[in-house]
């Protein structure tokens, strides 16, 4: 496979369920080794994208490229992991079983997924528990055991619906630890998560989807870059100083010995930290309030959700 | 290994760990206890009959055993239906209505895969279960009276070919509706099978060929209760045969034709389910 093969690349993906249109047109492209959050309101067609995505669900209309191949080719999903929403498995198995049975599903040799399987059970820290039975687990354990299902066979593309869910903090932060060290290796993530914060913190780019359609398609680079506002806390800053700081930024207003201001970008903040002890104001902090994710979010799709 | 044998290998499993085979041998050993009993006091009261000579003869003898086989294989064949239809309504309906079958089919297997490994999981099942019950009906009567019934191996493989037929078409509604409406179809169909085969039996006694005609129409819409008539028809005593009425078995006889038609309706149904699975939005 070339490098510059799109991960994922579809067109006008429609899906309709009798008269309700659950998808209107998906059309999204997503780079290799790129971690991609999917995000939207609500009802607003996620869940039946990634099932079109997957094959679990036949589009209507419009089509569409995991790695190169169709949607529908069986073969390529060799190559593809999958953590679904409202995991159940069949829990009469013990976690070992359990990631045999999906390895072998994956056709994966013994000799490869015996160690594997170690490996990963290791990463999620069910290593202790590897021959209990899925039922004994919490819904924590759970959701580690299928992450690590969806990990077996080292894919080039996962699928992450909802992967924090269900778990404690710890939990989380094993999970953002996971798709970093995914993105070192290339894999391309597809994430999909009501977490706005982890979104933030995980994602390169993100899309917006509302009533069933990408609405908007953001770095999450911009946001840092755009404008920012900042908030300074110092004392000594007289009505002179004050007004120096419109070389910088604008909309100066003052509350007691906090003064917040809109300046275009990050950039700016060394400059007025400079020219505020040059000026002999006592500067305690000054703290720039990015535009974050849920501005964003609510920006995008308005507050009604989409409903 | 193939997806197919993974899939019937966890099907095993699955019957194993969920105290399903547990549960079916236990209450199997019960029945087979239960009956291997009952023969013997029937048993016992012809042999002591003999000796105040008021015995059964020879022949009688036989007629008895044969019924007495006949009456066990009677209540195995129902048990065996119900237990395709158990193990298999809640297979596929289940696993979609819990989203367990959404990390399966999305890995690279073939949906249809999917449901020949399920069907192969459950008729391998089904044919322990019904080694265990007729051989354990025939086995006690033979070690008890020496007897065993005319062809009882293909009477046997019919009372199997019902058991399948009945499976594939429980497996068949799961791959569309919900478990509880396909154990509602299921028994629906087999109800009709079983009321359309009286109607056919009592119609012959009586010469009556609409009532045999409306029993034959029941056997073309499901053909369950045809296979247990042709395979009591098989297991006769030729007394019997001869006589032509008994209530476990037939006057009435569904052809070979019949035989033919219930092991391609097993068939379609299978295909239907791989077709209606395959096709189906998860």
């Amino acid at each position: 496979m070339t490098t510059n093969t799109l991960a994922i690349d579809t067109h006008a993906l429609r899906k309709e369920f009798g008269d309700n249109v659950a998808v209107k047109g998906l059309t999204l492209q997503v780079q290799q080794a790129e971690v991609f959050g999917f995000l939207g309101p609500n009802g607003a067609g996620k869940t039946t994208s990634v099932k079109m995505l997957l094959g679990l669900v036949a589009p209507t209309s419009g089509d569409g490229m995991l790695l190169g191949a169709p949607l529908s080719d069986r073969l390529a999903r060799a190559r593809i992991g999958f953590l679904p929403e409202h995991f159940r498995f069949h829990d009469w198995l013990t976690a070992q079983e359990f990631l045999t049975l999906h390895g072998q599903l994956y056709g994966m040799p013994p000799a490869r997924l015996r160690p594997q399987i170690d490996e990963l059970l290791e990463l999620v820290g069910l290593a202790p528990f590897r021959r209990k039975h899925l039922r004994t687990f919490s819904k924590g354990m759970l959701q580690r055991i299928g992450l690590a299902q969806a990990l077996l066979n080292d894919p080039a593309l996962i699928f992450l619906d909802e992967p924090t869910s269900g778990l404690d903090p710890v939990g989380r932060r094993l999970v953002r630890d996971i798709i970093h060290d995914l993105r070192a290796q290339g894999t391309t993530v597809f994430l999909n998560s009501h977490l706005l914060s982890e979104i933030e913190v995980t994602c390169d780019r993100v899309a917006f989807i509302k009533h069933g359609e990408v609405i908007r398609v953001s770095e999450l680079k911009e946001l840092a870059e755009g404008e920012t506002s900042v908030t300074i806390r110092a004392s000594g800053l007289t009505p002179s100083i004050l007004a120096g700081l419109n070389e910088w930024g604008q909309d100066v207003r003052t509350d007691g010995d906090h003064v917040t201001l809109a300046v275009p970008g990050e950039a700016a903040l060394p400059a007025i930290t400079r020219y505020l002890v040059a000026q002999g104001a006592e500067v305690y902090a000054i703290t720039p309030q990015r535009l974050s994710l849920e501005e964003l979010f609510i920006q995008t799709v308005g507050t009604d959700g989409g409903l | 290994m193939n997806p197919m044998l993974i899939i019937a290998r966890l099907t095993f499993r699955e019957a194993v760990r969920r105290r399903i085979a547990l549960a079916a041998l236990l209450l199997g050993l019960a029945f087979l206890i239960l009956y291997s009993l009952g023969f013997h006091f029937i048993n016992l009261e012809m042999t002591r009959a003999e000796g105040v000579g008021s015995a059964p003869n020879a022949v009688a003898r036989r007629e008895i055993y044969n019924f007495m086989t006949m009456a066990g294989l009677y209540a195995v064949t129902f048990l065996s239906v119900a237990m395709g239809a158990l193990v298999s309504a809640d297979t596929l309906a289940g696993e979609i209505g819990s989203g367990a079958i959404q990390s399966i089919v999305t890995k690279p297997v073939r949906r249809a895969e999917v449901v020949f490994g399920k069907w192969l999981g459950f008729a391998g099942l089904l044919a322990l279960y019904l080694l265990l019950m007729a051989g354990g009906v025939a086995g006690s009567v033979w070690v008890q009276a020496r007897y065993a019934p005319p062809n009882f191996l293909r009477g046997v493989g019919l009372i199997y070919l019902e058991s399948l037929l009945i499976m594939s078409i429980t497996l068949m509604c799961s791959s569309l509706i919900s478990t509880l409406a396909t154990g509602g179809v299921v028994f629906g169909l087999y109800g009709l099978a079983f009321i359309g085969g009286w109607v056919e039996q009592i119609g012959s006694f009586l010469g009556n060929q609409t009532a045999v005609n409306i029993g034959i129409l029941s056997s073309l819409i499901i053909p369950s209760e045809a296979l247990w008539k042709r395979a009591a028809f098989e297991m006769q005593s030729p007394l019997v045969s001869a006589v032509g009425f008994s209530p476990f078995s037939a006057r009435s006889i569904p052809s070979p034709f019949m035989i033919v038609y219930a092991a391609g309706y097993a068939l379609a149904a299978l295909v239907l389910a791989m077709r209606w699975f395959s096709r189906r939005d998860l």
